[in-house]
């Protein structure tokens, strides 16, 4: 453990523990291995304090205390599993269980509930409280997210992600008493709401009053039916997070394994996302260099995180001809399986069923953007989230530990490192500056490796040296950081060319639709695991991709061209919000 | 154009706004004070006389058209009286003053001749402003609805012979009226005459004479204690504020008065706004606070006019603003209005409210006086607790810890009602016995009933039972017998009460009005309520295993109780079992007498009535039964009927039709 210059002591349990001055009592036992449970903490905020399950005995407090917003003092005395706080808590829990609909098992958080291991933790074995039970109306409107309020059991997680981690605020307590709920702006639908559809509440929800809108049953059909060529593409951070819904350590890769458990699952073709991640970065860094050398809009913002899309078309609809107009390296997979894939192959496209797995509930609504089909024939038919794919591959009785790893197929089946990287925040950047270098210069970047942007930090500032250029570059993820710094572009901040945004904390490696992990440190796990990648692959820029560069000649012709501009390329259009 | 105080005496006086006179307030009161002049002196005394009332040269009526007295046809009194001195030509004042008190005497109309002394007048609804008036101006007094008569103030007013002086009524014999000592008397509409009543001395000294830490040190060695319920010491909580550094702090006044059956802080602003606002003043000179808010319920559109108006009055006297009387103290005072939750009332969801946000508590620490308001070093005091400080601070700590216990010091206002012959708003010195209050001031229970108890403190509180009827008001001791001072809801309960009744009635009020944040309070306030209902429903209306449900609940009711005081976040949740809890304290046996033999002892919860025909009173004439619309009655005509109980639903219309007095329900 780290020392502080000041620590004091505090007896936890009647053991010495060491606490840091001003934090709070949680902190402190937590790190002193002392589980206090807890259903609305949230590491990094102020802490609410609405849950009361994490109260512990206090040696001179009258009642007991939150340790989620009890700061220590030097000699305090707790006891945090006394009788009494023992007791308090397990009547928390039966309180909840009071107003709860009795239907775990056909619950799509069954076994990874915080409620239902609380009342496991806590030995409830009867029903002490009975009464009315709190009915809601399922709320299914939106593309991405449903959201079951009978379900909820209050404790604001989702409410301050949405408004501090993201700067949304889509959703909020609405009513007093026991007709308090989470609403939305008038009760509207979700989708009608303010909701950019990232998922992050999915993911800090402890019970199963937020889940993604499922696509499971779509891909199920359609991979039985023999009419259709089903067509799956995996987005880079899925294969480093996968393995967790399966009881592996986090940050583990199982890329070959997945491909494997795909092509079981019935898949006729499995490509790699990551391959349009390069194919992104070449259109990117070249549509940058056009805006610079033309006096395009600067600073240039990334387009591949569709929250941010949606965020930026109702909050900041001056910004969106700073966006990139290059589509997601979703949407481009979409169109040109579609497109060159089906021809090359001859298959009718509207007879592909293409299939994208991804870490985030957003490419859902991304997928059904009117601007992504062709035709009337949608670019990408279906989006699973990795926790989706996850309960497929239970449902058809696969054993990943049984599968020998696979390559995904060609021709979309190859990717350098560099678009692997595009599953955390900071990837793209580095994946950019990487290609930028090489177009600008002719030459290769001494090292590949662009630390300034690595790490999970909320916002990353660069100047990067391209040849003799000085680009000013930035990296910010969760949308609130992304709105503080729109709001100093917006003060005449000026010396910025290229921001990355990505919607959720850390990039996609933390995305909505990702694992609801216990881990805290899941999210650096599988961050690292995409940088051991990127250490020891082969080919770790973009244009070295030798897919890419074929597609280019076989079908695209140059970075920006006409194909490029028809099919990889959008717009896109204000949005109202609703206040 | 700003107001002067006064026209000046003469041309040695050189006060005038942008350049005013320090000693204003004193100076009109006593002076003049930087010359001599025995002319000037009796300018100023004639003046402060005249703004008193001491001298009037025409009658003056007074219409007590506070919310109370509005409820009670004031508004028609005031109009009649209008109407009668137009139809008869006669000269006189009307004056608009605020509630005295005795609510339940309302409307209340006083009289002053020239001359004589002010006579009050109770129960005056418009069809009786006639005779009244027409009486006193031709000289005779009224035979009805006589209240009592003022005492003579200055040297010209002659006392009415053979009728009672006010402060000699039962009513106000007892109170000590600190806080109340101008409601119902001045005319809250105008600043001159708060002012000829001493008030804003005591300001104006302090931002000239006393440094922010002394103010803070008098106040603690007072006594005074928050009068919104808590009881924190008020020098105390100002101490922690005014030494938090900070570039900007804030006072905060709740007035969110939201207790059931509490109108303290209504009464006050309505009948004298500018002692509250002399407190706020007051005490954010003490904290170094350049802004106050006042949180004011919407629901007092009348309280919240008179702020206005009391605002806009001390402002263009420069008694708030920028450099008040030249003292370089700033304060600016703007209203906030709830929006009606009763959970606003609570500190830091008050503060919340304010920000903007949905008014949910915030957990403490930090306290506001650190972290409050915008985050800056906030000190939030209840209305009471204000309008005390311009006497306290006028008149010192010794004179004000003079009267009251040992750590319950001053006085404390409650709004008396229920079951009791006079409700309204009394003001005692602390240490005063509950008994007094309730039969002396409040003038016993009516009817001829029994006293069964009294529920002090709103739903925070508890209910005190006869036998500790004799129980001085006090912080300390009303928490010995489970109860709390509270905000000052005092509600007069009878035999007629039923205890379980009534705790159902505060839990029905918390669950809803919770605010939902944490769970012990959200989900647990809503169990009890339901136990509570259970036990007051019939057996007739329990399907399943709802009986088995009854009991369970009842035995986890405790359990329950405990839990949410000792876990809930805020003061609203944590108090939210003491209805329960104190009326299973005193009043087991009624509980018991719910749950064993499903029976109510007071009649009040229908449910658990039995209906029952006496045989030896029937005559057997079959009206019952044809009413009956369950045929839960049997019997063969001119022969004794008698009810079926499990087909019986207890409607009551057996009982309204028997013409003998046969049926009975128990």
């Amino acid at each position: 453990m780290e020392k502080d210059i000041a620590v004091i002591t505090i007896q936890a349990n009647n053991r010495k523990i060491e606490a840091k001055p001003g934090e709070m009592l949680l902190a402190a036992l937590q790190r002193a291995g002392i589980q206090v449970p807890t259903l609305c903490h949230m590491e990094g905020l102020f802490p609410s304090g609405a849950c009361r399950m994490c109260v512990v005995e206090v040696d001179g407090q009258r009642s007991l205390v939150p340790s989620c917003a009890f700061p220590v003092a030097e000699g305090m005395k707790v006891q945090t599993h006394s009788p009494r706080a023992v007791r308090a808590r397990k009547t928390i829990i039966e309180l909840l269980l009071a107003d709860h609909p009795d239907d775990c098992l056909y619950c799509v958080r069954n076994r990874n509930c915080k409620l239902q291991s609380l009342a496991e933790e806590l030995g409830v074995r009867q029903r002490r409280f009975s009464g009315a039970k709190s009915q809601y109306e399922l709320d299914t409107s939106s593309p991405s997210i449903e959201r079951d309020p009978s379900k909820c059991i209050l404790c604001g997680k989702c409410v301050r992600v949405c408004e501090e981690i993201q700067g949304v605020a889509a959703i909020d307590f609405v009513g007093r008493g026991c007709q308090a709920r989470i609403g939305t702006a008038f009760d509207q639908g979700m989708n009608v709401s303010n909701c950019i559809n990232c998922g992050q509440c999915i993911t800090a929800c402890p019970t199963g009053a937020l889940r993604e809108q499922s696509h499971a049953k779509q891909v199920l059909d359609a991979l039985v039916d023999p009419e259709l060529y089903v067509v799956a593409q995996h987005a880079p951070s899925v294969s480093v997070s996968l393995a967790e819904e399966f009881g592996v350590k986090a940050g583990t890769d199982c890329d070959g394994v997945m491909v494997a458990a795909l092509r079981q699952l019935g898949f006729d073709r499995v490509f790699d996302t990551s391959f349009t991640a390069d194919l992104t970065i070449m259109e990117e860094a070249s549509e940058l260099a056009h805006r610079v050398a033309n006096g395009g809009a600067l600073p240039m913002m990334t387009s591949c995180s569709p929250g941010w899309i949606k965020f930026v078309e109702q909050f900041y609809p001056q910004y969106m001809a700073n966006l990139s107009s290059c589509k997601s390296p979703q949407q481009m997979m979409g169109a040109i399986i579609k497109s060159f894939f089906a021809q090359r192959e001859g298959i009718d496209p509207s007879k592909i069923y293409s299939v994208s797995i991804m870490p985030c509930t957003a490419k859902k609504f991304e997928a059904e953007r009117p601007e992504m089909a062709h035709d009337g024939v949608p670019d990408v038919d279906a989006v699973l989230t990795t926790r989706e794919l996850a309960r497929i591959i239970r449902m058809r009785g696969i054993l990943l530990e049984g599968l020998e790893p696979q390559k995904p197929d060609t021709p979309f089946g190859d990717r350098s490192s560099a678009g692997k990287l595009f599953g955390a925040t900071g990837g793209v950047m580095e994946a950019a500056v990487r290609t930028a270098h090489f177009l600008l210069t002719g030459k290769e970047m001494d090292n590949l490796k662009v630390q300034a942007v690595r790490g999970l930090n909320g916002i990353k500032e660069a100047k990067v040296k391209i040849g003799e250029l000085e680009v000013g570059v930035a990296v910010v993820n969760g949308l609130a950081n992304a709105r503080a710094l729109l709001e100093q572009i917006r003060q005449g901040r000026t010396d910025l060319h290229f921001i990355e945004v990505m919607t959720c904390p850390g990039g996609c490696i933390n995305g909505g639709g990702q694992p609801i992990s216990a881990d805290p440190e899941a999210v650096r796990a599988r961050m690292q695991a995409l940088y051991n990648i990127d250490r020891d692959d082969r080919v770790r820029t973009s244009h070295a991709n030798e897919a890419v560069q074929r597609l280019y000649k076989e079908f695209l012709g140059e970075p920006l061209g006409e194909k490029s501009h028809h099919l990889l390329h959008t717009r896109y259009a204000q949005r109202p919000t609703v206040n | 154009m700003a107001e002067l105080f006064v026209s000046k005496c003469c041309d040695k006086c050189w006060h005038e706004f942008g350049r005013p006179c320090p000693e204003i307030i004193e100076c009109l009161l006593d002076g003049p004070i930087c010359h001599e002049g025995d002319r000037c002196q009796q300018q100023r005394a004639d003046r402060i006389a005249q703004l008193r009332r001491e001298r009037v040269d025409h009658p003056v009526i007074f219409v007590g058209t506070g919310t109370c007295g509005l409820g009670a046809g004031a508004g028609k009194t005031l109009q009649a009286v209008r109407n009668h001195l137009q139809a008869n030509e006669v000269q006189a004042d009307v004056v608009e003053i605020g509630c005295i008190g005795l609510c339940a005497a309302e409307p209340l109309l006083d009289v002053q001749l020239p001359g004589r002394t002010r006579v009050s007048f109770q129960a005056v609804t418009a069809e009786k402003v006639d005779a009244i008036l027409q009486a006193m101006l031709a000289g005779e007094m009224p035979a009805e609805g006589l209240l009592g008569q003022h005492r003579p103030r200055g040297e010209d007013q002659k006392p009415f012979e053979g009728v009672a002086y006010l402060d000699e009524h039962p009513f106000f014999a007892p109170q000590t009226r600190w806080v109340l000592a101008n409601c119902g008397i001045i005319d809250p509409a105008r600043i001159e005459e708060y002012i000829a009543f001493g008030g804003y001395r005591a300001f104006t000294k302090s931002i000239r004479s006393r440094t922010p830490a002394e103010l803070c040190d008098m106040v603690e060695a007072s006594g005074l204690r928050g009068r919104g319920g808590g009881g924190f010491p008020t020098g105390k909580k100002w101490q922690f504020a005014r030494t938090a550094p900070a570039d900007q702090k804030y006072l905060v006044c709740n007035a969110d008065e939201g207790d059931p059956g509490a109108f303290m802080d209504r009464a006050v602003i309505e009948g004298d706004p500018h002692r509250l606002l002399e407190g706020i003043a007051i005490a954010a000179y003490a904290i170094g606070a350049t802004k106050a808010y006042v949180y004011i319920r919407a629901e007092y559109p009348l309280a919240i006019a008179r702020l206005v108006e009391a605002i806009r009055q001390a402002k263009a006297k420069g008694l708030l603003g920028q450099n008040i009387l030249d003292s370089g103290f700033n304060l600016e005072i703007l209203i906030k209005q709830g929006a009606g939750a009763f959970v606003c009332g609570e500190e830091t969801a008050l503060l919340n409210s304010i920000e903007g946000k949905r008014g949910m508590p915030r957990p403490r620490p930090p306290y506001p006086a650190v972290r409050g308001l915008f985050d800056k070093p906030t000190v939030i005091n209840n209305v009471e607790t204000l309008a005390n400080l311009p006497a306290l601070v006028d008149r010192g700590a010794e004179w004000f810890s003079a009267l009251g216990t040992a750590t319950s010091k001053g006085t404390k206002v409650f709004a008396l009602s229920g079951k009791v012959n006079r409700t309204g708003l009394v003001e005692v010195a602390m240490g005063t016995r509950l008994r007094e209050v309730v039969f002396d001031v409040g003038g016993g229970i009516p009817d001829g009933k029994a006293f069964k108890g009294v529920q002090i403190g709103g739903p925070s509180g508890g209910c005190i039972p006869t036998q500790h009827l004799d129980i001085e008001v006090d912080y300390e001791s009303l928490k010995t017998v489970g109860a709390m001072m509270g905000s000052g809801g005092l509600v007069v309960m009878d035999e007629g009460t039923c205890m379980v009744d009534v705790a159902k009635f505060f839990m029905d009020f918390i669950q809803r009005e919770s605010c939902g944040k944490c769970i012990p309070c959200r989900e647990g306030t809503r169990r009890m309520l339901e136990i509570l209902q259970r036990i007051t429903h019939g057996r007739q209306s329990e399907k399943g295993c709802e009986a088995l449900e009854r009991f369970q609940g009842v035995m986890y009711l405790n359990r329950l109780a405990k839990v949410i005081q000792d876990t809930s976040l805020c003061g609203l949740g944590q108090t939210a079992p003491n209805p329960v809890l104190s009326t299973l304290r005193w009043f087991r046996d009624e509980y018991e007498a719910h749950i064993y033999e499903r029976h109510c002892p007071a009649g009040v919860c229908t449910e658990l009535l039995e209906y029952r025909i006496e045989a030896d009173k029937c005559k057997g004439c079959t009206l019952c039964a044809k009413k009956c619309p369950a045929d839960a009655i049997m019997g063969a005509p001119r022969s004794p009927h008698y009810i079926v109980p499990d087909k019986c639903i207890r409607c009551g219309s057996c009982v309204d039709v028997c013409r003998f007095q046969a049926v009975v329900a128990q």
